[in-house]
């Protein structure tokens, strides 16, 4: 009888950190009838720890039964151009899951990320950034999604040579662009019930580039009277975002801007090897690690297979979130999360001595 | 937790060389120095320094200059020539924070000493100070930031309506500057690695050109460990465990973000000071933080900044062993608690200033 109590009271206990977790859902979701037939997911491998990782979500994905199926392709970082064919995929399938491409630095070859952003339109690429229970952090109380502008701004990659000795780089700033991302990120913050936005800008120095930003995002602030909207230059943002970030809520910013807050915010809530993060535009999405720092990782890390697939695991949640199939979301994120929260299996960026292979095991032997 | 902290500042001060001992403690002929005391608390402030570098015995005369009520017309701004040529004459000069008058028809009060004085690197040390905790407590890292061009260039047009373009400049001769004035500080001061910030991966010709000066300088300094990192990678590792970094050096608005960063990590603009290098050997420090007009004339500013600032100049001035007896003072200060000098921010209304400076001189003197 004792015993038989004891896992009762176990079992309830389960139960109990189940929901605090939040794996229960209150009213249900009706899906419309043919929505369960699988959807084809283009995934492109990719570079370095891609393949790890990318591995890792197909085999969870197997393990969940998700009505998901990948066509993969092969895209390497020195490839001139992303292959027609993939593009092609990514039109039909109209969501692809990506690994990091690794850009030379300095080598002749613009950077397959930029150029896939570009034919494809993603204009706006979201990083959540949030403390995940379990994961010690300096900071606490952090949840941040970046907005970025994708297509231009500093990386509109003109520049050219002027006289020996001297370069010159063009950063193009346009109203419709700055408009469009202005858009998208109220219209995030409306949709997922978030109370602020915050624009980033350097305008007290770029007058007219930053300047047309800001305007952009104060014309669409006023559509929207129930966000809070403010403004904050960069370094004064960076300072904060080190010191007290919990005063940051969602974060509108263009190109570079955004690459490094976005970096900077999944820094202080635990690293890049567990932010997700997607690019969106009007027909397409494509996700992948949220920040763009290690996505490719190390030599190291690709022998001992010590990638951390969580970042991808997390996105690929988005992902089916995206898709339409909330359930099954649910369930990977929760698994993830209680994997996270118990510890046991971490890979080395979070301080733990675990392979991918394990983490992998543990996500799938924590689903529901 | 005082030991720590001597510790930390002997790593910061690194290996100083014999020629630098030689000059450390006598110094019989004063040195001159520009002092702009600035607005709002800056006079405040330059008064504390100037009392505290006198209770420690600093070789320094200070030749006050003011900013003017009219525009010079020789330098189209509030500074005079006169100030201009006092800094140029005496190759040191200390800044306090100034406002810049709104309007039209003269340049900005920074903008004008940068062009004249062609002030090329502005150098931001960041040290954890022990006494003041924050969420990180190994930052000891210098911040090198190209001054004068790259993204700040502010040729910017309107091609049509809706599309704005800014140009970004990176020319050979600033950035070898920068990158030589950078090695030439690490191995003054005895760090050990120069890490070179960039985002050549995107923006190959502009930052691939200040890459390609900075490893050949690189070339002249075999004992410097060098090394480029992406700044997304830089970001994150920044935030993550600072002690990776030693010295970095970078252009323009990458500088600007970075060196905001550190300071933020260190615990804010009223800890970190601020030196301005320029041709011909001439460094300006300033106080980073503004005016705060709403507590001047209050006694309760905080005169840390301009005191650290002060102290970069004896050091540049390779005077090592004042800075050390002034840094361990403030340090001191600071880790007793004083209730004092809590809040760090230049907009606290703390009465602080007299107080830190009767035990900043009590404890130099000691």
């Amino acid at each position: 009888m004792g015993g038989r109590s004891i896992a009762a009271g176990s079992m309830k206990l389960k139960g109990m950190v189940k929901h605090a977790i939040g794996s229960g859902r209150s009213v249900t979701y009706m899906p419309r009838p043919g929505d369960g037939a699988p959807r084809g997911v283009t995934l492109i491998p990719g570079d370095g720890i891609g393949p790890l990782v990318t591995r890792a979500v197909e085999q969870v994905m197997e393990a969940m039964h998700a009505p998901v199926y990948f066509e993969r392709y092969e895209v390497h970082g020195d490839m001139k151009r992303v292959p027609e064919e993939v593009l092609e995929s990514i039109r039909k399938n109209k969501v692809c899951l990506k690994g990091g491409l690794k850009t030379p630095v300095g080598g002749g070859v613009s950077s397959l990320n930029v150029q896939l952003r570009k034919e494809l339109d993603l204009y706006a690429s979201l990083v959540n950034c949030f403390n995940l229970p379990g994961l010690p952090t300096r900071h606490h109380n952090v949840d941040i999604v970046v907005i970025r502008e994708n297509t231009e701004g500093e990386y509109s990659g003109l520049e050219h040579e002027v006289v020996p000795g001297v370069v010159e780089s063009l950063k193009v700033m346009t109203k419709f662009c700055s408009e469009r991302i202005a858009k998208y990120a109220f219209e995030y913050a409306y949709l997922n019930n978030r109370k602020t936005v915050t624009a980033v800008h350097k305008a007290n120095i770029m007058k007219l580039a930053d300047g047309l930003f800001l305007e952009s995002c104060r014309q669409v602030a006023t559509k929207y009277p129930s966000i809070r909207y403010n403004e904050i230059i960069v370094d004064n943002c960076c300072m904060q975002l080190v010191s007290k970030p919990e005063r940051f809520d969602v974060m509108v910013t263009p190109n570079l801007y955004g690459n490094l807050v976005a970096n900077t915010a999944a820094g202080i809530a635990g690293g890049t090897g567990v932010m997700p993060g997607g690019n969106v535009g009007g027909d397409h999405a494509v996700f992948e690690q949220g920040a763009s720092a290690g996505n490719v990782g190390n030599e190291k890390l690709v022998e001992q297979k010590e990638a951390n697939p969580v970042a991808l695991l997390l996105s690929s949640a988005m992902m089916l979130r995206h898709l339409r199939f909330p359930s099954f979301a649910d369930r990977l994120e929760t698994a993830v999360k209680r994997v996270i929260s118990e510890g046991k299996y971490m890979t080395k960026d979070l301080g733990g001595v675990s392979t991918t292979q394990e983490v992998v095991h543990a996500v799938i032997a924590n689903l529901d | 937790m005082a030991s720590s902290g001597f510790q930390l500042l002997k790593r910061t001060l690194g290996n100083r060389s014999t020629a630098a001992r030689f000059f450390s403690s006598v110094s019989s002929t004063p040195i001159r120095a520009t002092l702009f005391p600035g607005d709002g608390i800056g006079p405040e402030i330059a008064e504390s320094v100037k009392q505290i570098f006198k209770a420690a015995d600093v070789p320094i005369e200070w030749e006050e200059h003011y900013v003017g009520t009219e525009i010079d017309p020789r330098t189209q701004s509030f500074l005079t020539w006169e100030s201009l040529e006092s800094v140029r004459q005496n190759r040191v000069g200390l800044k306090g924070p100034m406002a810049t008058p709104i309007g039209k028809g003269h340049r900005s009060l920074n903008l004008t000493l940068r062009k004249e004085l062609n002030l090329y690197a502005n150098v931001r040390p960041c040290y954890s100070l022990p006494g003041y905790k924050t969420r990180y407590d190994n930052v000891n890292l210098i911040t090198i930031r190209e001054n004068t061009e790259g993204e700040y260039s502010g040729l910017e047009h309107q091609v049509v309506r809706g599309v704005v373009e800014s140009l970004k400049i990176i020319t050979r001769q600033a950035s070898l500057r920068v990158a030589e004035y950078a090695f030439h500080y690490a191995k003054e001061h005895g760090r050990e690695r120069v890490s070179a910030i960039h985002k050549a991966n995107i923006m190959q010709k502009t930052d691939g050109l200040f890459l390609k000066c900075c490893r050949e300088v690189a070339e002249k300094y075999p004992d410097i460990k060098y090394e480029e990192v992406v700044i997304d990678n830089c970001c994150m590792m920044l935030v993550k465990n600072p002690a990776l970094f030693d010295v970095l050096v970078m252009p323009n608005l990458y500088g600007d973000i970075i060196s905001d960063l550190c300071a933020g990590l260190v615990g804010g603009l009223g800890l970190t000071p601020s030196c301005n290098i320029g041709e011909g050997g001439i460094a300006l420090a300033e106080a980073v933080h503004g005016s705060a007009p709403d507590i001047a004339g209050k006694n309760s500013a905080n005169p840390t900044t301009l005191l650290l600032s002060g102290v970069s100049i004896l050091r540049h001035l390779n005077l090592h062993d004042k800075p050390d007896q002034i840094q361990n003072a403030s340090s001191t200060q600071l880790q007793k608690g004083s209730t004092e000098l809590l809040i760090l921010e230049v907009k606290q209304r703390q009465p602080s200033s007299p107080m830190q400076l009767f035990i900043i001189s009590k404890y130099v003197l000691e």
